[in-house]
């Protein structure tokens, strides 16, 4: 199973941001430490899990916890479970002086894998998103991390900022490759309800880039990574020489994840209690709230609702389609041993029909998108989850 | 509908049983003293306990209430009612009478109702029959059905608006009619009130003596005792004697599903009682009485009634056209002259109406047939399309009526349908023999484009017009007469009212007013302007068929019939509405207006480039599989035209929005 650590914590609010980070003037530390250490252990016993996969510090600013809590973390997971010595440990991180020093501190830690959210390599753009960092602290920053992690550091990048030029983004483009390790995630800005961000555009003082050129952004973005190599593997996420997000293909192989710490999801068959069926699992959202219940019970699960057959083949579609390897026959066949991926989806109907628009294949391997559907999938998704039912 | 109206009054009554003011005369089922409550409610019961004798013809006044739509009519009847103890006095009576949720939704009447109120004045107790009537345009036909039972009307006219389209038309109404006519000058507790230039129009334009209006707040209640009196002093009782043998004018009916048809009768001659066997002048059938009664608004059952008064009747009718409204009962052999009937309404808009899914079929004919029978306005004829299947084609007075037809098929019968785009009934004079011969003559009339027939076997198409009243500020009148000239409209004539506002009379193409017009000239007037419109008969007119092409696949919704003229505009117009109106696809749209084989127009909605969500990792992916399967959900109710989907509501849509020029 892949485990996912949430810090809820962060230094400032970015406007494209949304989801649920807090800015507090300081952080007990200890306390979170302490409540960090405890909800995995019960979770991992609860799910009865023998080994941890991956392990991802994400949040919040997890680069803002202190090496020595991670590390105390982490010993805590090996306590609990078997963490093999190589699973990947990833660590998200903010491109600025105070987390780079710490780099060392946290590869002693046992942390092993980086992933910086460069967002831009623009200093108006990185002001427009709100971001602490300049351009140049970030290239400090990506080149400082992949010293201490080669063909081990991500970055992540933003593109479709309001504003944003064919031009400009393939300048940015240009720098971040010739500043990248083996790994890079390109996110197209999607405006939601409570990013500061989406309120300015709403209110009309910000205009949205036209569909056309996004999708134009995204091609570009594509061809040009794919001829320096790397591998298109997920619908934003693009790696070289097999440096592969372990941890997030297991999100999308819809294998088992236990969410630890504010807000965070997991997906898991609770075999500790005698279940047999998998739960969407939440997990208290506010950290003081969290922390309470994690002092009181081990765990601050909040909401946990059992999946359906059909609910789980939904996900193992919506989640599996968005890699290049898609749905494979081996990983349907996991959730849905008597009804085959080619008496769903080969049978005529509208999948059939995607099939021969040229959207989607079903062959020997599985069922995945052709490389046109994928930045199509959310409008197959609604026909193919239809014809599922 | 006759059902849920009913509980929602019964709720209101029981709510606050007990008149909080002591009526000035007790209704003769309300005794005094503090059982009244309990009585009240057991009258309800106890049938046939009133004894309607005791109010002889002279003591009987029978009135309605007519206004322009928002200049308080509804109120005017709420504080009437309450004055007269028929209701308790409440802060919460709004609207008592519009029963409807759309009415009381949309703040306007869509079905008149009635209410009997007692009434002492000068030591003689009155009978005061209260018929209540519609106020918009669409059902002026309401309104003249509704002052056929009566002697006089009560016309409000806002302090401050001053007369209205409406107001005028109403006033004809009324004035054609003969009756007693007592303006009324309403909400003069208003800031920017001006009743002296509100009376000043009435004399101007209506011949009536400024001294004669009454200057009231029916909100506050201010004067309206004095409307009572003069409900008396002026209404003239009905003349008609309780001696000459049984003439019932049947006004309006409802139906209840228990019950069966409801009735409103006024009594122009004799009277009539339970066990009396009755005979309807226009089928000849006959029925015998089950139960007559007065409504206060709701129905109170009474021993007898007499001539002059107003009540209902139930009688074993089992659907509403056995109660043709204008009909003349009698009692069985012992005929009389039929009072005149009057016109049937007419429709002004029909539209197709199909279920969403055919397995509907069924459900949704029950529905209408259940609707109409308390709409005995709207018509309905079966109707087949080969894109949308079995379905009918409904005549409706007007386009709010269409709506709020919908709009009750929801709310009351949860139903979903589609609406194919509104026309109005053109005629063509047929020259070719052989379509002559299968019509069975040679004028025809057309409800439905896709039977539209070719100019090669059509001497002459026809179109139906109207006389339209615009009553407006003059600072107006320039954008008016360009939005009047727009709509091909011819100007009959040029009044002013006041040193203010004008009356503008316009003769109008019917189909060009029909979908916005009154929209477009509430938005360009800043709302100040109202409009009124009646039949004014068939002009000959150059008409086409106009089609709307997605991907090649006529939309069979969308087909209209429409001026040469107006092809070009309309058929651009319509096709860039639509292309914001579907979503993009996986593939290119192409939205075409056709004449026959000839593109007029044409957008292109290009296909989606990219769709997918950025970031899908081991967040809150409940939400987003939520999301997904409702549009999976939404997916299986599309309207499919070729491969193309396309939302629902999105045809009515394009129709409904109004031209920005």
């Amino acid at each position: 199973s892949a485990l996912c650590l949430q810090w809820p914590y962060c230094r400032k609010r970015c406007s494209y941001c949304n989801f649920n980070t807090y800015v507090v003037p300081a952080v007990d530390e200890a306390a979170v430490r302490a409540c960090l250490v405890r909800e995995p252990h019960t979770l991992l016993r609860l799910s009865q899990v023998q080994s941890v996969t991956s392990v991802f510090f994400g949040g919040g600013t997890p680069s803002l916890a202190s090496p020595h809590t991670i590390g105390v973390v982490l010993e805590a997971v090996a306590g609990a479970a078997h963490l093999p010595t190589g699973a990947e440990v990833t660590l998200e991180d903010n491109p600025s002086s105070a987390s780079t020093l710490c780099l060392a501190g946290f590869r002693a830690a046992g942390v092993n894998r980086l992933s910086i959210g460069v967002q831009s390599l623009d200093d108006a753009e990185l002001q427009l998103l709100g971001r602490e960092h300049t351009a140049a602290e970030a290239q400090g920053a990506v080149e400082a991390a992949w010293r201490l992690f080669p063909g081990r550091t991500s970055i992540d990048l933003l593109f479709g900022l309001l504003g944003q030029s064919r031009g400009a983004w393939a300048r940015g483009l240009e720098a971040a490759l010739g500043l990248c390790d083996d790994h890079i995630s390109l996110y197209q800005l999607t405006l939601e309800r409570g990013m500061a961000l989406a309120a300015q555009v709403w209110r009309g003082a910000l205009p949205t880039p036209p569909q056309d050129l996004l999708a134009d952004m995204y091609q570009t973005a594509c061809a040009v990574l794919v001829a320096a190599g790397f591998r298109h593997y997920e619908v934003s996420n693009f790696a070289r020489k097999g440096a592969l997000s372990t941890h997030n293909l297991s999100y999308w192989r819809a294998e088992q994840y236990i969410g630890v710490g504010p807000g965070a999801h997991g997906r898991f068959v609770p075999r500790g209690e005698g279940g047999h069926s998998r739960e969407a699992r939440v997990q208290t959202l506010e950290p003081d709230a969290w922390m309470r219940e994690v002092q009181s019970w081990g765990h601050g699960t909040r909401r946990r609702v059992a999946l359906s057959l059909l609910e789980q083949l939904e996900e193992v579609l919506a989640l599996g389609l968005r890699m290049d390897e898609g749905v494979t026959h081996e990983r349907w066949g996991h959730f849905c041993p008597h009804l085959s991926l080619e008496a769903v989806f080969g049978a005529p109907g509208k999948a059939k029909d995607l099939q021969r628009q040229g959207w989607l294949v079903l062959d020997g391997s599985g069922l995945r998108c052709t490389s046109e559907g994928l930045a199509l999938l959310d409008s197959l998704l609604p026909d193919l989850l239809c014809q599922l039912q | 509908m006759a059902l849920a109206g009913r509980t929602a009054m019964r709720w209101a009554r029981l709510r606050s049983p007990c008149p909080a003011a002591a009526p000035l005369c007790l209704p003769p089922w309300l005794p005094a003293g503090p059982v009244a409550c309990e009585r009240l409610l057991l009258a309800a019961y106890d049938k046939e306990k009133l004894d309607m004798s005791t109010y002889p013809v002279e003591s009987i006044r029978n009135f309605s209430i007519i206004a322009h739509v928002d200049h308080g009519k509804s109120t005017l009847a709420d504080r009437l009612l309450e004055i007269t103890g028929t209701i308790a006095k409440t802060d919460r009576n709004k609207q008592v009478l519009d029963k409807l949720q759309v009415e009381r939704e949309r703040g306007i009447t869509v079905k008149a109702q009635s209410a009997s109120l007692f009434y002492s004045h000068e030591g003689i107790n009155y009978l005061l029959n209260l018929i209540d009537t519609p106020g918009h345009v669409d059902f002026s036909y309401e309104v003249s059905r509704s002052l056929s039972a009566c002697q006089g009307v009560i016309l409000v006219v806002d302090a401050n608006e001053g007369i209205q389209a409406q107001t005028v038309a109403n006033f004809y109404l009324a004035f054609e009619a003969q009756l007693a006519i007592i303006p009324v000058i309403n909400k003069i507790d208003l800031k920017n009130a001006d009743p002296e230039r509100a009376e000043k129009q009435i004399e101007k334009l209506f011949d009536i003596p400024i001294d004669e209006c009454v200057r009231i707040s029916a909100k506050r209640g201010t004067n309206v005792e004095k409307v009572l009196q003069k409900v008396i002093e002026k209404i003239p009782p009905p003349p008609c004697n309780t001696a000459d043998p049984l003439k019932a004018l049947v006004f309006d009916s409802t139906f209840d599903h228990y019950r069966g048809v409801i009735a409103n009768i006024a009594l122009f001659g004799g009277e009539i009682q339970k066990g009396h066997k009755i005979v309807s002048a226009h089928t000849k059938k006959r029925y015998e009485v089950n139960e007559v009664g007065i409504l206060t608004p709701n129905e109170q059952p009474t021993r007898k009634l007499y001539a002059g008064q107003v009540g209902y009747l139930i009688a074993g009718m089992k659907e509403v056209t056995e109660a043709q409204i204008g009909d003349t009962l009698f009692l069985y052999k012992q005929p009389v002259e039929p009072l005149p009937g009057f016109k049937s309404a007419k429709p002004m808009v029909f539209a197709g109406m199909y279920p969403v899914d055919q397995t509907e079929y069924n459900n949704l004919k029950s529905a209408l047939e259940r609707l109409t029978l308390n709409d005995s306005s709207v018509t309905v004829h079966r109707d087949s399309s080969l894109a949308l299947g079995a379905g009918w084609r409904l005549g409706f007075l007007g386009l709010l009526h269409m709506e709020v037809f919908n709009q009750r098929l929801e709310q009351e019968y949860n139903m979903s349908v589609i609406l194919t785009a509104p026309t109005v009934p053109y005629k063509a004079i047929l020259s070719s023999a052989k379509l002559i011969k299968e019509y069975g003559k040679a004028e025809i009339t057309i409800i439905n484009p896709a039977r539209f027939p070719d100019k090669l076997s059509v001497s002459e198409y026809l179109e139906p017009t109207v006389l339209g009243t615009i009553v407006t500020p003059h600072e107006y009148i320039g954008k008016i007469i360009a939005l009047c000239q727009d709509r091909r409209a011819v100007q009959k004539d040029m009044l002013y009212i006041d040193e203010h506002r004008v009356m503008l009379k316009y003769l109008f193409p019917l189909n060009e007013i029909v979908v916005d017009f009154y929209d477009a000239l509430k938005s360009l007037s800043s709302g100040y302007a109202s409009f009124d419109y009646e039949d004014a008969g068939y002009q000959a007119a150059d008409l086409i068929k106009m089609d709307i092409l997605i991907n090649g696949n006529p939309v069979e919704e969308l087909a209209t019939i429409i001026h040469n003229d107006k092809a070009y505009a309309t058929g651009k117009f319509l096709c860039e509405r639509l292309k914001d109106a579907i979503p993009r696809q996986l593939f290119e749209i192409a939205i075409q207006a056709a004449i026959g084989k000839k593109i007029i127009a044409r957008e292109t909605l290009k296909a989606y480039r990219k769709n997918v969500v950025a970031k899908c990792y081991g967040g809150d992916i409940t939400r987003r599989m939520k999301l997904l399967k409702r549009q999976a959900e939404g997916k299986k109710l599309m309207r499919k035209i070729g491969n193309v989907e396309v939302p629902r509501d999105a045809f009515i849509r394009v129709l409904k929005r109004q031209t920005d020029k």
